[in-house]
């Protein structure tokens, strides 16, 4: 009972990490139709600036802000360099660019900051509260992650749904050609969308290194977990995402607590088969079809 | 891209295309004479260049031989057929495991590399099958799940496929006629390194003579009429699902050929040899060589196996520390994957076919005028 | 490309003919049987012999292991200042495997094809060096002093090139394990495993004295950093007492999940494992989340077989410390690197036992014949001989206490198998003047 519950939480916590990542993945996706696989390597890269800054003898705090920053710019500047060659274009070839800035931005993070794993703080208690006789795995920090993540996830709702801003963003990603004409700077609003993901996944990125090792390929199977929560809540929702997301460090935790933790990425490959071959729509697509 | 030989006849002006002309008189006629042919040529100049070179270079050509099997499975896949894979290299143990078995139960090796084959191309059926109704990102993300759940399987089964340490795979025995065979032609006596090359290089050509026909055949143009318009093909009675499977398994049978070289090259098949950066490697390959290019896929894994010692160099000579160095040949790919998807998306085989028509019709066209 | 094959043609026959011209034809008949003297002296030239090992430079386990070969070289360094061995400079190249298998078979193919190597020297780890273990052997190339206690480097029948070096984890696990039964017979023990040799060979030394005191065996896989489960089992199973044999990042882990469970056994690490600074180091980050990295660590219990950094009186610490000075390489004197000058130590020997002109078949004879009897900053002997290739015999229990290493019992020495574990009678031993060894060669 005990494992169960530890189990349990454990994959609420790192649910709501994948939610966030998935969240990333969608807004990506919504606006350029583009799935961003280049997304972890950005996250982990920025994640390092802030293990860079925090090594300087900063904070925390000081270190997410510097990351957040930089996940903004990066993700600004990858979408005008090299994303908008590509949008519309043969999506296969949308595909590879993003699969190669991956390497590269992975194997640069090698070079710049060492391949050796470190440390990343936390910046609450990593002690797991007791309730009475029993054990439980929650700390004060997984607390933290699971806030950040709502406190995300409502200020985009807000963002997308009670601004101006959020209004022109929609547009540009429903309809790019009837927005030109009615005077949003489609371009832009590309870009913005570009650099609010990053932001987003950038945070995940911090969320995950919390109170663990952290090395240039650690990311890598977020890439794969986000982009199955992704695909489960369907692609185009960002609600999907969240709860594809939560099922999904739920499910996982499952396996790697009683089945095994090598099977993970197996039993997130089937999850991900058995979506797109069932239900190809996601759970909570709104569009009555799409083609995968 | 369409087919190789199209633009050139096209586009060649009167005088080029009479030179050409008395060229194809005198190749053989059928396209599966050609293929033989420059089969054969291309053997000759395997050997040479085995007994030329010493075995460390002998062992990055074997290397180099297993990369190119699997590239030129995966450029039938994704440059022919249009379908992405980021799980080659977990079709590659599949392979390589199934070698590492049969060989440790002193199975021949012929039959063993047919086996591992065989059992690649069933894995990949049921992954084609799957795939068949996936596209673009979609396909791309369930094989980046294949190749990064798959390893994991060898890790539960651990009693049986060693774990995550891996299974040692025996190195076949270098028989007598090889060694007699190469002392005949060189002088010297054969390593294992040699050996491994020459088994890695006889069967990559094999492999490039097969797709080559496959390709040039009625196949070959379905695949492509599939990848170019699916609409069209559908309503030229083309079966779409049973075409892109049969694509798949193609392709992973050769991804199967390759895990088995690979198997008897490295001696060992364990999770940490099929990571994803195996799948992005081959990937890089044939985008960078020219997607739907053989040719293109070879060139590819030289680029592979070749640039990395290069580019580690450079880096240690800008004062980059080693482990450093070394990463700087992913860094490499990554961008040169990204520069090429956006300034010649046709990779290096169409960046030269094109220099080579304008340099062809230039010389000719001087000539004439 | 391929129709474009005419000119081709002509280039295939005149390929053809150069071959079959300068081919040799038949292979003379004598002659064939003097490659080995030529073959033997790879590497070895009048002034320098060239040896190479493959070390976790990145990844999982480069941690404390990256310094290892740092420590190695400096020694070597540190040797050849003093005009090396007869006459002969020691070069050591060592390459990153990344605790990869496939990496190291890479890696090792370049040292022994490219670079020509004499011997790979200290080659570290058991996932990673079994992978090369059988090439080694086919190809002749001594495979000296494995950084690893799998028990795989003592089969000379099978691997006559190979040589273990540090004790094997089954000595280690039978004397971590008779010290438990003795002195926490009521404790529910839980064994935390590198899932491969490591951990098999340890998990067998230990059930030699504890089988029916484990509750539970728990396995991760080097390079999943998630060790929950495994910790939650074990805390499940109710072990109060855990013994790890894992690579030193798995111990920072392991020590971190049980923090977030609330698990507070009594935690030992073999050796391997456990060095206080790489591991107090991995923790201090976390400080900021009100963890303290000395509290973690304090009372772990652990093994000895060479002497540490935090006893500076041991004139053997005091050697190192003059050679890690004189290098004048960055960091500190580390535990990792006294392991490393220590193989270098060996290896200086091996090759001194070798003679003048030291062969790849003399140097393994030489080890085979002297080895036993060398002395070194090892704490116990090694069990090198004709039928066994096994490294130092014995090791001693410590314990953290207020961030120093603690002795708990004397060294003990046992051996592989059903041998019993005695106290080690030997006196310790004091380095050279010269911080050389004078080994005699073995001729």
């Amino acid at each position: 009972m005990q494992q169960f519950l530890n189990v349990t939480l454990t994959g609420l916590g790192q649910g709501a990490i994948y939610a966030a990542f998935a969240l990333a993945l969608v807004l990506i996706w919504r606006s350029t139709r583009i799935v961003n696989f280049a997304q972890g390597a950005m996250a982990m890269f920025t994640t390092y600036l802030a293990l860079t800054v925090i090594e300087a003898g900063q904070s925390y705090w000081v270190g997410l802000i510097v990351a957040l920053a930089g996940g903004l710019l990066m993700g600004a500047v990858v979408e005008r360099l090299v994303i908008r060659p590509v949008e519309g274009g043969p999506e296969l070839n949308a595909v590879i660019v993003t699969l190669g800035l991956f390497v590269a931005i992975q194997a640069l993070a090698a070079i710049l900051f060492g391949s050796t794993f470190k440390s990343f703080p936390a910046p609450f208690d990593l002690r797991g509260f007791t309730v009475g006789e029993v054990n439980i795995a929650f700390t004060p920090n997984s607390i933290y992650v699971i806030l950040a993540v709502v406190v995300v996830m409502v200020a985009l709702v807000a963002l997308f749904r009670f601004t101006d801003l959020g209004l022109k963003m929609r547009a540009a990603a429903f309809s790019q050609e009837v927005s030109r004409l009615l005077g949003v700077r489609v371009g832009r609003m590309l870009t913005l969308g570009w650099a609010l993901a990053a932001v987003v996944g950038s945070l995940a990125g911090l969320l995950i290194a919390g109170g663990s090792l952290v090395y240039p390929a650690y990311m890598d199977g977020v890439v794969v977990f986000g982009f199955v929560a992704a695909t489960l809540g369907g692609l185009d929702s960002p609600g999907g995402a969240v709860v594809g997301g939560l099922s999904i460090g739920l499910l996982l935790s499952y396996v790697s607590g009683y089945l095994g933790s090598e099977l993970v990425a197996l039993a997130a490959l089937a999850i991900l088969v058995a979506v797109l071959l069932v239900r190809p729509q996601g759970i909570f697509a709104k569009a009555a079809a799409r083609r995968v | 891209m369409a087919a190789p030989t199209k633009d050139t006849e096209v586009g060649v002006p009167p005088a080029a295309a009479g030179r050409f002309a008395a060229f194809t008189r005198r190749m053989p006629s059928s396209t599966l004479g050609k293929h033989a042919l420059t089969l054969l040529v291309a053997f000759v100049v395997v050997v040479l260049v085995l007994e030329l070179t010493g075995p460390f270079r002998n062992s990055q050509f074997a290397t180099m031989a297993y990369y190119g099997i699997a590239a030129a499975g995966l450029t039938v896949l994704t440059g022919v057929n249009g379908q992405i894979s980021l799980g080659h290299g977990a079709l590659m143990a599949v392979g390589a495991y199934t070698t590492g078995l049969m060989l440790a139960a002193e199975i021949p090796l012929l039959v063993t590399m047919l086996g591992a084959m065989a059992v690649t191309a069933a894995v990949g059926a049921v992954v084609g099958v799957a795939a068949a109704r996936l596209h673009g990102p979609y396909l791309a993300g369930a094989t980046l799940a294949l190749a990064v759940g798959l390893p994991g399987l060898a890790i539960y089964f651990d009693h049986w496929l060693g774990g995550e340490q891996g299974m040692r795979i025996p190195s076949p025995q270098m028989p007598a006629w090889f060694s007699d065979a190469i002392y005949f032609l060189s002088a010297t006596e054969a390593s294992s390194a040699k050996y491994l090359a020459y088994i890695g290089w006889v069967t990559l050509l094999v492999v490039l003579f097969l797709l080559a026909n496959l390709m040039a055949g009625r196949t070959g143009r379905v695949w492509r009429a599939v990848r170019d318009d699916e609409v069209a093909a559908e309503l030229a009675g083309i079966p779409l699902g049973k075409v892109r499977v049969l694509a798949f398994v193609v392709s992973a049978a050769c991804a199967g050929i390759a895990g088995a070289v690979l198997g008897i090259v490295v001696r060992l098949a364990a999770p940490s040899g099929f990571t994803i950066v195996l799948s992005l490697g081959l990937l890089t390959a044939v985008v960078v060589g020219g997607l739907g290019s053989l040719v293109g896929a070879l060139l590819g894994s030289a680029l592979l196996v070749f640039l990395p010692p290069f580019v580690t160099n450079v880096g240690t000579d800008i004062g980059l520390d080693n482990t450093q160095a070394a990463q700087l040949a992913p860094f490499v790919y990554g961008a040169v994957l990204v520069l090429v998807m956006l300034l010649a998306p046709s990779g290096a085989v169409g960046v030269l076919k094109k220099l080579l028509k304008k340099l062809w019709i230039g010389r000719s066209t001087r000539r004439t005028g | 490309m391929i129709r474009r094959t005419g000119p081709l043609v002509a280039v295939a026959a005149a390929a053809a003919l150069l071959l079959s011209a300068c081919g040799a034809g038949g292979r003379p008949s004598e002659g064939t049987g003097g490659g080995d003297a030529a073959a033997s002296d790879v590497g070895i030239t009048t002034t320098s012999v060239k040896i190479g090992g493959h070390f976790p430079l990145t990844g999982v386990a480069a941690p404390g292991y990256s310094e290892i070969p740092t420590g190695m070289k400096a020694y070597f360094d540190y040797v050849n200042a003093a005009g090396g061995v007869n006459g002969r400079k020691i070069e050591f190249i060592y390459k990153d495997d990344a605790y990869n298998p496939t990496q190291t078979s890479q890696v090792v193919n370049e040292l022994v094809l490219q670079e020509q190597v004499f011997a790979i020297m200290g080659g570290l780890g058991t996932p990673t060096h079994s992978a090369v273990l059988d090439y080694l052997n086919a190809e002749g190339v001594p495979d000296l002093f494995v950084s690893s206690g799998s028990l795989l480097w003592d089969q000379p029948t099978k691997n006559p090139q190979t040589f273990g070096w540090q004790p094997d984890y089954e000595v280690e696990a039978k004397i971590i394990g008779q010290y438990v039964s003795k002195n926490f017979p009521n404790a529910k023990v839980g064994l935390f495993l590198q899932d491969d040799d490591l951990g098999r060979d340890a998990e067998k030394g230990a059930r030699t004295f504890l089988d029916k005191q484990i509750v539970a065996a728990e396995r991760y896989t080097p390079g999943n950093t998630d060790v929950a489960p495994q910790i939650a089992a074990l805390q499940a199973a109710g072990a109060d007492l855990v013994i790890g044999f894992n690579v030193p990042s798995y111990t920072a882990l392991s020590q971190l999940v049980s923090l977030r469970l609330n698990y507070k056994p009594q935690w030992m690490y073999s050796n391997i494992g456990a060095d206080p600074t790489l591991v107090g180091s991995l923790l201090a980050r976390f400080s900021e989340g009100k963890v303290t990295d000395a509290g973690l660590l304090e009372g772990m219990i652990s093994t000895r077989y060479l002497p540490t950094v935090d006893d500076p009186q041991n004139p053997w610490i005091q050697l190192f410390q003059k050679v890690w000075d004189a290098s004048g390489a960055d960091g500190e004197l580390s535990n990792f690197r006294v392991y490393g000058m220590s193989e270098a130590y060996t290896f200086v020997s091996a090759l001194q036992a070798a003679g003048p002109n030291p062969t790849r078949k003399g140097i393994v004879e030489a080890i085979q014949k002297t080895g036993k009897s060398w002395k070194g900053p090892w704490l116990a002997p090694f069990r090198y001989s004709a039928d066994r290739h096994a490294g130092i015999s014995g090791v001693g229990v410590t314990r953290i206490t207020g961030g120093k290493t603690e002795r708990l019992t004397p060294v003990f020495v046992t051996d592989n198998g059903t041998a019993p574990i005695t106290e080690s009678t030997e006196p310790p031993s004091v380095p050279p003047a010269s911080g050389i060894p004078e080994v005699a060669p073995a001729g």
